[in-house]
């Protein structure tokens, strides 16, 4: 049960041995309006003990993409057409839903945006958590799940967890809530624990407290977190590398600190300028002009240049390609070895 | 924690019986005027050419001399220690003996009603929710629509000519033996097993579809418990109060359809003893209903607060 080894820096784990490799992912929503590419081709990986961070507007597909890689999407219009999820030395895609399901929780788990909704109101703290701690070992007797149930809120660092056990969800504050969540996602120590917005419903004052504790689960046990998120804060305090996603694609993906630094995409860098900024007094927030494409006719170019001020021919025309700007650092933009928007 | 709640529940108990016997109060008022209202009982039970003294006499043994609110409180008084007095339409038998004597055909006629829309109603909602959109979900909610739709006694002719007279399988009316079941438990259970099912497919809906559902996936539960623990539970709340109203009618009969199937039980007492004036009868079988309305209410509100531990008894449950 103990994880302390270190776990070696983040770079080379990634490098050498990704513990999650995505490639081409596709998940598309058949809708009465028609099909929307929600996930349209993303390639991606992460390795143990690193924190990716995906970064996007709403409807950018972010969380259908976290969905997709438990393969939780919605039932019956989401499906997940083509790509390939690799977890372990297997496809999960090619997975029966038995097997699947003998995945989730153990080998990949996820913590959902709200905690006030994701645990039922009807059951007990101790009877949700033993299920999770159960579910892959049927055989636990009810002492031994009690234990284990203990040790998982005091990893958390849940206080008074004998008491807690006994608690409806609804005696409890929302980051208690979340902690507890993390408790669950975290039962069975997973290779990949996917964050989607964990603390976008959180107060501002939990919020740095929950970020640090899932570093803090994550050096003692390894696992390997892609945080989805929209608020780049979270992602300059939880990720080693982020990947910024548009209209179902990611577009730029590298470290943090570069892309923080010398954005080469218009569009990380537009997001980047949107954020509300403490030192500088404005009385309007900049915001990006325009719409996001409809998912259902996206253009053949690039989808981001209808609201792009530097688009050329070119972008309209043809969908770019990856520029590698450093070795870890790729960007999909014709235009991001002139970096025309670094000058304004 | 238990005894906490217990504590509760006992409050609770003791202040909505109180609120219960006020509201029992205000019926048999209501009652006892309405059924005068009605007419004088003399006028249809008594032959026309009574005489005057045997009129008297008759009015002095079924209390109907004196004014409005001696009778009333003459009523309260005896009713208070469980006599509603002679029955007017049988008057070797007292109101309540006449009204015990039909309570088990209604209560078993009702057991097996309630059966029925249990085990129809409830799965088939349920299962309407987890299949959205197949040809289960099609039938269950056509269903729904004719059960909630179609009027009880029509029904309750139609299947009395095709399955009764016609095809000649069960009897058609009055209790001989099992089969004089079937048909009007089908009746009474339709109504039932339509709400139930509209009430559980949406409240399962509802939960299917909600994030603790998604995270109880998330853990690698089986879709066995994810839906018959994780989503089936928190739904089961709203349909309960729908429970209410199934167990009084089962308790105080259906009067449309023991009328049509001639059945023996107190739904059909209650329309004898209106058209023939049976004051006692009438206000026994009043109160009766009522008080199993009001019992009924108090034993669901105790229930919420078990099945739903975000209730606190005696304050507004917050969703």
């Amino acid at each position: 049960m103990s994880f302390d080894q270190p776990v070696g820096t983040v770079n080379d784990v990634a490098r050498s041995a990704p513990v999650l490799e995505v490639e081409d992912l596709r998940t598309y929503l058949y809708t009465r309006w028609g099909t929307t590419k929600a996930v349209d081709g993303v390639s991606f990986t992460v390795g143990s003990g690193e924190t990716l961070g995906i970064v996007g507007e709403s409807g950018s597909g972010k969380s259908m993409l976290a969905l997709s890689l438990v393969r939780l999407t919605p039932e019956p219009a989401g499906k997940i057409v083509g790509g390939r999820v690799i977890l372990n030395g297997r496809n999960l895609l090619d997975l029966t839903d038995k097997q699947m399901r003998a995945v989730r929780g153990k080998e990949i788990s996820m913590i959902l945006q709200d905690p006030q909704q994701s645990l039922n109101p009807v059951f007990s703290i101790g009877d949700q958590l033993a299920e999770a701690i159960r579910v892959h070992e049927r055989d636990l007797d009810d002492r031994a799940t009690h234990e284990r149930s203990i040790d998982a809120l005091k990893s958390v660092h849940v206080p008074a967890p004998e008491r807690r056990l006994k608690n409806f969800p609804h005696q409890m504050s929302g980051g208690m809530k979340q902690r507890i969540v993390g408790a669950m996602a975290m039962a069975y120590h997973p290779q990949v624990l996917v964050a989607d917005e964990p603390t976008t419903a959180l107060d501002v004052t939990i919020q740095a407290q929950y970020l640090r504790l899932l570093k803090d689960l994550q050096r003692r046990t390894g696992v390997a977190i892609i945080v989805i998120t929209h608020d780049f804060g979270v992602i300059a305090e939880t990720c080693d590398r982020v990947a910024v996603m548009y209209a179902g694609r990611f577009v730029e993906e590298g470290p943090v600190e570069e892309i923080f630094d010398q954005p080469r995409h218009p569009y990380t860098r537009a997001l980047l300028d949107s954020r509300p900024k403490v030192d500088v007094r404005s009385t309007r927030l900049q915001s990006i002009e325009g719409q996001p494409p409809s998912l259902i006719d996206l253009p053949t170019g690039c989808r981001f240049a209808p609201r792009c001020f530097y688009s050329i021919d070119r972008c309209v025309a043809e969908y770019p390609p990856w520029f590698e700007i450093t070795h870890a650092h790729t960007a999909g933009c014709w235009r991001s070895e002139e970096v025309p928007w670094a000058s304004r | 924690m238990r005894s906490e709640k217990g504590r509760l529940v006992a409050r609770y108990i003791m202040i909505n019986a109180v609120r219960g016997l006020l509201t029992i109060f205000a019926v048999s008022v209501l009652v006892f005027s309405l059924a005068r209202l009605t007419g004088d009982p003399i006028d249809v039970l008594a032959p026309v050419d009574i005489s005057r003294e045997d009129e008297a006499a008759l009015r002095e043994r079924w209390g109907l001399n004196g004014s409005v609110t001696e009778q009333y409180v003459a009523f309260v008084s005896n009713a208070s220690q469980g006599d509603f007095g002679p029955s007017f339409k049988y008057p070797s038998e007292s109101a309540v003996s006449v009204i015990a004597e039909r309570l088990p055909a209604s209560i078993s006629l009702g057991l097996v009603a309630t059966f029925l829309t249990l085990v129809i109603g409830v799965p088939l909602g349920i299962l309407s929710a987890v299949k959205r959109g197949t040809w289960l979900d099609r039938i269950a909610k056509g269903l729904a629509l004719f059960g909630q739709s179609v009027p009880e006694f029509w029904l309750a002719i139609m299947l009395i000519w095709f399955v009764a007279v016609r095809w000649n399988v069960v009897p058609t009316s009055g209790i001989s033996g099992w089969q004089s079941y079937i048909l009007p438990s089908i009746v009474i259970s339709v109504f039932g097993i339509a709400a139930l099912l509209r009430l559980f497919r949406s409240a399962m809906l509802e939960t299917l579809g909600s994030e603790y559902v998604k995270l109880a996936r998330l853990k690698g539960l089986s879709e066995f418990k994810v839906v018959w623990k994780h989503a089936l539970k928190p739904a089961s709340i709203a349909p309960l109060t729908f429970f209410g109203g199934i167990a009084v009618r089962m308790l105080t009969g259906a009067t449309v359809v023991e009328i049509v199937f001639a059945w023996p039980g107190v739904g059909y007492l209650a329309y004898e003893a209106a058209n023939a004036r049976d004051f006692p009868v009438v206000q026994a079988l009043a109160l009766f209903t009522a008080t199993v309305i009001i019992v009924m209410n108090l034993l669901i509100d105790i229930t919420y607060a078990y099945v739903d531990p975000r209730v606190r008894l005696g304050q507004k449950a917050i969703a």
